[in-house]
């Protein structure tokens, strides 16, 4: 009979300094596909499990510079090409006037961005992840630590690195169903 | 921690929590505690003041503008003062949510999320009023640039329509960082939850967030410059609606100091608003361990502040009113004095310049019914200064032959209390509904605080 595949294994830890340890001797160890789950974020963590950077910031970047261009651009368009129309005896690009709009623009530009490409960056919305099998991880919103090892990292073999994880005094190690 | 000084301050969780019982404690409010008749009752009034809103709104459809008490000169009375009203309380939660974010201060931790929701509500309500305002509501959409076939384009030089853009991406920036910060509380309201029904709403809700290292660190990055972007954002909302005054020559109104002052008065009227609503929650709730005295001792100190830079705004206006020497700034300032709505202004004084000093005193910061009652103070006081600004200035300006009284009708004040049944309708529903203090943020100040122990 074949066995059902398997997505990965997990490891429960008790403390964030545990979990924190724990991802240090994984990667060591050199494992490359490894995450951490935890009640909230742990510093230093990200790094641990080998996050380098994120493209948050430039997405976010992008998404100011297109509102403000977009802002004034809009404005300038419309008061200088599409209707010029004087005034109070201003010229048709008063570009002072059109300060706070452009300002505006450029701030729901960068917000919508950082929210939408966080999210993206993530894969949120995922309506289904196999980690969910295990029983325990509701725990992980609530006050327990868990590491995962991914079964596609190359030097995952399922009985060697469930001895490697129970080295690491986890408080239980397990199976995650694909 | 952020506090200096040799004292050790006050803690701001109550002792011996860990994460599992601030997470059972704030989640339970949600899922097990369910609908109590107090909840019952004090939504039933939102209702009924929501249900007055719909019908005032009904009928300055049928009839128009005129079922207000707003005539020339006065043209702006309660619609506008209650706007800037409303959108001022809004500004605290988002000061609260990002300013003090940036600046490290942990107190906001457990009063954020409430404070947000005032945000979202409170501009909600801020901005029924110019919509009604402008008298046929359902053209409001004149006020966006959208295609059409007269080639026309909005008055992009008026604050106005500034005020359009400022208060829309204001709402919808609120709602995205509010959002954002529920997502990992909404993960364990779903983790939480025992019937099928919320676990499934709470599901969806919570985009299958499952709190990996690698997202958790995207997640704060996008906090982090949200709450960058939103700093300077709040400080532009109410500058942009200060515009909508200075930028006109009315009396009184044609100041630089407008800006620093509203935006000043906004935080001011939003705090209040916050202990108004911090403190029967509080109580109500049994979160004297989560929102400790010391947050309320700080909320205070913050009101005594932003309500010394408001009186300095008073002072400014009425000295460059008299040393500036333009006839009409010096007689709206003699009218506001001593005019027929001197009491008013006399009333507002007390409010927001004497009554509060009363909190260089700590004893008074601790005493919770005293801060109650100064909350209700500011927040009167703080709408008696808009009505100040707004009416004085228009009902007497250049012409005498043009002057006249302005009083609100029965109308008005139904339309102003029955924004306050569309705030606590929302503001009920979230007690309700969703976590009302960040579980995610208090955990994290439980390690903070537990490794502070470790390390003295």
């Amino acid at each position: 009979m074949k066995r059902r595949p398997i997505y990965g294994l997990m490891a429960e830890f008790e403390t964030p300094e545990q979990v924190l340890a724990a991802a240090h001797r994984t990667r060591a160890a050199g494992y490359r596909r490894i995450d951490a789950f935890t009640p909230f974020p742990v510093e230093g963590l990200a790094e641990a499990v080998g996050f380098e950077w994120t493209a948050v910031p430039i997405i976010v970047f992008g998404g100011g510079l297109l509102g403000g261009l977009t802002g004034f651009g809009m404005c300038f368009y419309a008061n200088v090409i599409s209707y010029p129309w004087v005034v109070g005896g201003k010229p048709p690009n008063s570009w002072p006037m059109w300060i706070p709009i452009t300002f505006e623009l450029t701030i729901l530009g960068a917000a919508i961005a950082a929210v939408v490409g966080m999210l993206a960056l993530n894969g949120l919305p995922t309506p289904y992840h196999p980690i969910f099998n295990i029983e325990r991880f509701r725990l992980a919103s609530t006050d327990r630590f868990f590491l995962c090892i991914k079964a596609r990292d190359k030097k995952f073999a399922l009985e060697e690195t469930k001895t490697f994880l129970q080295d690491l005094r986890p408080h239980g190690v397990y199976e995650i169903e694909d | 921690m952020a506090s200096v000084g040799s004292h050790q301050p006050e803690p701001l969780i109550g002792p011996g929590h860990t994460f599992e019982t601030v997470t059972d404690k704030i989640s339970s409010i949600v899922l097990t505690r369910g609908t109590t008749p107090g909840w019952v009752f004090g939504f039933f009034i939102a209702f009924c003041l929501l249900m007055l809103l719909n019908l005032v709104i009904t009928l300055l459809m049928i009839k128009g503008v005129g079922i207000w008490g707003i005539k020339i000169p006065t043209a702006w009375g309660f619609a506008i003062v209650n706007f800037v009203w409303w959108i001022g309380i809004g500004h605290a939660g988002t000061l609260i949510s990002a300013i003090l974010l940036l600046l490290h201060q942990t107190w906001r931790t457990s009063i954020n999320r409430f404070a947000e929701a005032m945000t979202i509500f409170a501009v909600m309500c801020a901005g029924m009023f110019p919509l009604l305002h402008m008298g046929r509501p359902w053209l409001f959409y004149y006020l966006m640039p959208y295609p059409n076939p007269m080639w026309l384009w909005p008055q992009f030089r008026s604050p106005l329509v500034w005020d359009v853009f400022a208060v829309s991406t204001y709402f919808t920036v609120s709602v995205l960082f509010w959002f954002v910060g529920l997502i990992p509380d909404l993960a364990t309201l779903r983790d939480r939850a025992k019937n099928k029904a919320s676990q499934i709403i709470y599901g969806i809700l919570a985009l299958g967030w499952r709190g990996s290292a690698v997202h958790w660190s995207r997640y704060e990055m996008a906090s982090l410059l949200l709450a960058g972007l939103a700093t300077p954002l709040v400080l532009s909302v109410h500058t942009v609606v200060s515009f909508d005054f200075t930028i006109g020559i009315i009396p009184g109104w044609h100041s630089t100091i407008f800006p620093p002052y509203f935006v000043a008065g906004a935080i001011y009227s939003g705090f209040a608003m916050v202990l108004t609503l911090a403190i029967p929650i509080r109580r109500v709730y049994h979160l004297e361990d989560l929102v400790t005295e010391r947050h309320l001792d700080i909320m205070a100190k913050v009101m005594l502040a932003t309500g010394l830079i408001v009186t300095y705004g008073y002072i400014s206006e009425t000295f460059m009113a008299f040393y500036g020497g333009n006839e009409y700034e010096r007689y709206m300032m003699m009218n506001r004095l001593a005019g027929p709505y001197a009491h008013l202004y006399w009333l507002l004084i007390s409010c927001n310049l004497l009554i509060p000093q009363s909190l260089w005193s700590r004893r008074l910061r601790h005493s919770i019914p005293w801060l109650f009652f100064i909350s209700l103070v500011v927040n009167m006081g703080m709408w008696l200064e808009r009505f100040v600004i707004v009416v004085v200035s228009l009902h007497r300006d250049f012409l005498p032959s043009s002057w006249a009284m302005y009083y609100p009708t029965r109308w008005d004040w139904a339309t102003y209390l029955g924004t306050f049944g569309l705030f606590f309708f929302f503001f009920y529903l979230f007690l309700r509904f969703l976590p009302m203090i960040s579980i995610v943020e208090v955990r994290a100040l439980v390690h903070e605080t537990s490794e502070e122990q470790v390390h003295t």
